[in-house]
């Protein structure tokens, strides 16, 4: 038995000290609860809407007062009129789109019946469900002067009704797909292009090749770009390929132009890339460059790009955070060009983002790295 | 005839810690130059600067008549290199290991050819010679590594502790082949920490805490100091430093 402990014993020595699995033992968990719980939700806070009131009355003015100080929303625009609303979409930043009709006031005081039009942008569906359940609720509920949490008796017809219509732009059929397969295609990316390109580059530091390619008449450019450009062509068949199978295999639309999305595509396989670089100038054996692609890299790509959680709904600080994931621009390219057809004059805002840290990223990469073995 | 390698007061200092200590020393051409000492003394880091990997504080040394600050370029056409590690990549087979350092410094496709079938035959690897490099034994990788370091005719060749892991033998049979590479012509420039080793070179320096302590022929040495081997010449000047 005293055998077994004395090896037990020295288990716990290699676990206290090695900081790598410390961090995961206790500081994993405690930054997945304090996300999950304070942070990431698939709720809806504070979306941003725009109305469109073509009736000006007295009830959609107190309807649309109801609509925002719920909690669920807040006014972003007002528009003027219907032909705006699917410009509106195709910027970005407005979900929902609450339409009162001419007449609306008029029609529910006299007639008892009006309805409403709710058009959401349905590219994130799982949103737009969200936002057009919360709305209709609170729609439907609007009583003259009575509180929007009141019930009416079940079985019994109240008086006065208000029929919600909901449309769900770019996506009516509210296929899963619209939102996974960008998401999907970002990580993959970074997967074959950040990852494995810092992981080929440490290995050869680890093995103590790298010593021996740099003795060689090889530069160090040569061979950097040369560790880097089989990852790229691989990146790109695999972007290729993710959006034929979106196309052809789950019906996801491509409404906008793909010579500009092959090209974007291709930059962030460049940003990737020089992630790829920057990790490689900081790792020196290839389980340092695992982990830190994973930790640093493809973790907060998956809770802070809006993959998976909506932006909208996570606190300011992680909103500002998530500038700085590649991934977000990508996605909202990827989305912006293939489901509401967006070309780069909407879209040019990320595209110079992306080119901005892919350039930032290069430089810096390359100066850690130029200091060779010394 | 000019010297293959020279140095004058060369000094790489990390810090506060001064690794190479102005050390001055030359290799004529086709000599094999033993490059002493214990773990630490300073060897790896003087290998380094002739190499171009690291950058001397200060001092001048020159290779194949090159300067190391000024001409590092013209100096990686004519070196060769054999790391401690063998430098071969395990998932590669040796025919694809002499392709790729072949092709790196620029031998045209006939002459590659000629000459990975003329390694091949002479290191007697036809029967593995399409195999996984990492499925050989160690013994036959440092000599496979060897001739690929000399693949490119180069006019000198660092070995840095070619010989690590393998028994005296083994050993023995890669120093034939040193012997064979100098006889053509070609400088050898080798670390090592196995002072029998020194005895099969034709100079030896020997370094202690960066600076050299010692540098003539083994046999002038061995009478030097009086001892019999090598060995005791390294334990005499080990323990008068330590005894500081």
């Amino acid at each position: 038995m005293k055998r077994f402990f004395a090896f037990v014993r020295k288990e716990f020595y290699h676990i206290l000290r090695d900081r790598r699995t410390l961090l995961i033992l206790f500081g994993m968990p405690l930054a997945m609860v304090l996300l999950f719980g304070f942070a990431l939700t698939n709720e809806i806070k504070n979306a941003r809407i725009a109305v469109l009131d073509l009736d000006h009355g007295q009830h959609s003015r107190q309807i649309t007062d109801r609509l925002l100080s719920s909690g669920y929303f807040q006014l972003t625009k007002t528009l003027t009129a219907y032909r705006d609303v699917e410009a509106t979409f195709r910027q970005g930043n407005v979900k929902l789109v609450v339409v009162f009709p001419p007449n609306f006031t008029r029609n529910y005081a006299h007639d008892g019946t009006a309805q409403v039009q709710l058009l959401a942008d349905a590219s994130e569906q799982n949103t737009a469900i969200s936002l057009t359940n919360y709305a209709t609720n609170i729609i439907q509920t609007y009583r003259t002067g009575a509180p929007a949490t009141e019930q009416s008796p079940p079985g019994a017809q109240p008086p006065m009704q208000i029929t919600v219509q909901p449309r769900m732009v770019f996506n009516p059929e509210l296929a899963g797909a619209f939102v996974f397969v960008p998401g999907v295609m970002a990580m993959v990316l970074l997967l074959v292009s950040a990852l494995m390109t810092s992981v080929t580059i440490a290995r050869e530091k680890e093995t103590g090749t790298m010593e021996v390619l740099m003795v060689s008449p090889l530069s160090q450019i040569q061979i950097l770009f040369g560790k880097m450009l089989p990852y790229l062509l691989l990146s790109f068949l695999n972007g290729v390929m993710i959006i034929a199978l979106g196309v052809f295999l789950l019906n996801i639309p491509l409404n906008g132009s793909l010579g500009l999305l092959l090209s974007e595509t291709l930059l962030f396989i460049f940003v990737a890339l020089a992630i790829g670089l920057l990790i490689s100038a900081i790792a020196d054996t290839q389980l340092v460059a695992m982990f830190t692609s994973m930790l640093a890299m493809l973790l907060p790509t998956i809770f802070l790009s809006g993959f998976l959680f909506p932006i909208e709904s996570m606190p300011r600080v992680l909103q500002v955070i998530s500038n700085i994931i590649p991934a977000r621009h990508f996605i909202i390219i990827v989305k912006g060009i293939m489901i509401k057809g967006t070309g780069l004059n909407l879209l040019w805002k990320p595209t110079l983002i992306l080119f901005a840290m892919a350039t930032v990223l290069t430089i810096v990469s390359l100066r850690k790295l130029k200091p060779r073995l010394g | 005839m000019d010297n293959a390698v020279t140095t004058n007061r060369l000094t790489k200092r990390f810090g506060d810690f001064v690794a190479t200590d102005a050390i001055t020393f030359s290799v004529a051409p086709g000599e094999i130059f033993g490059f002493l000492g214990a773990n630490g003394a300073g060897k790896t880091t003087a290998m380094r600067m002739l190499c171009g990997l690291l950058k001397p504080t200060s001092g001048t040394a020159t290779v194949a008549g090159f300067d190391v600050y000024t001409q590092s370029e013209q100096i990686k056409q004519v070196i060769g290199y054999m790391s401690q590690r063998f430098s071969l990549y395990d998932d590669l087979t040796p025919r694809e290991n002499i392709r790729f350092y072949g092709g790196i410094y620029g031998l045209k496709r006939t002459d590659l050819k000629t000459k990975a079938d003329a390694i091949i035959e002479e290191l007697e690897l036809g029967s593995v010679a399409d195999k996984l490099t990492g499925s050989l034994p160690l013994g036959w990788k440092q000599q496979l590594a060897f001739s690929v370091a000399l693949i490119h005719e180069p006019k000198v060749v660092f070995l840095d502790e070619p010989t690590g892991g393998v028994d005296p033998i083994t050993r023995r049979h890669f120093w034939d082949m040193i012997y064979a590479a100098a006889h053509r012509g070609t400088t050898i420039f080798v670390t090592t920490h196995y002072m029998d080793e020194a005895e099969y070179c034709d100079r030896v320096s020997i370094m202690v805490d960066g600076q050299i302590k010692a540098l003539d022929t083994p046999g002038a040495l061995k009478k030097q100091f009086g001892a019999d081997s090598m060995d005791g010449v390294f334990q005499i000047l080990a323990r008068g430093t330590s005894t500081k």
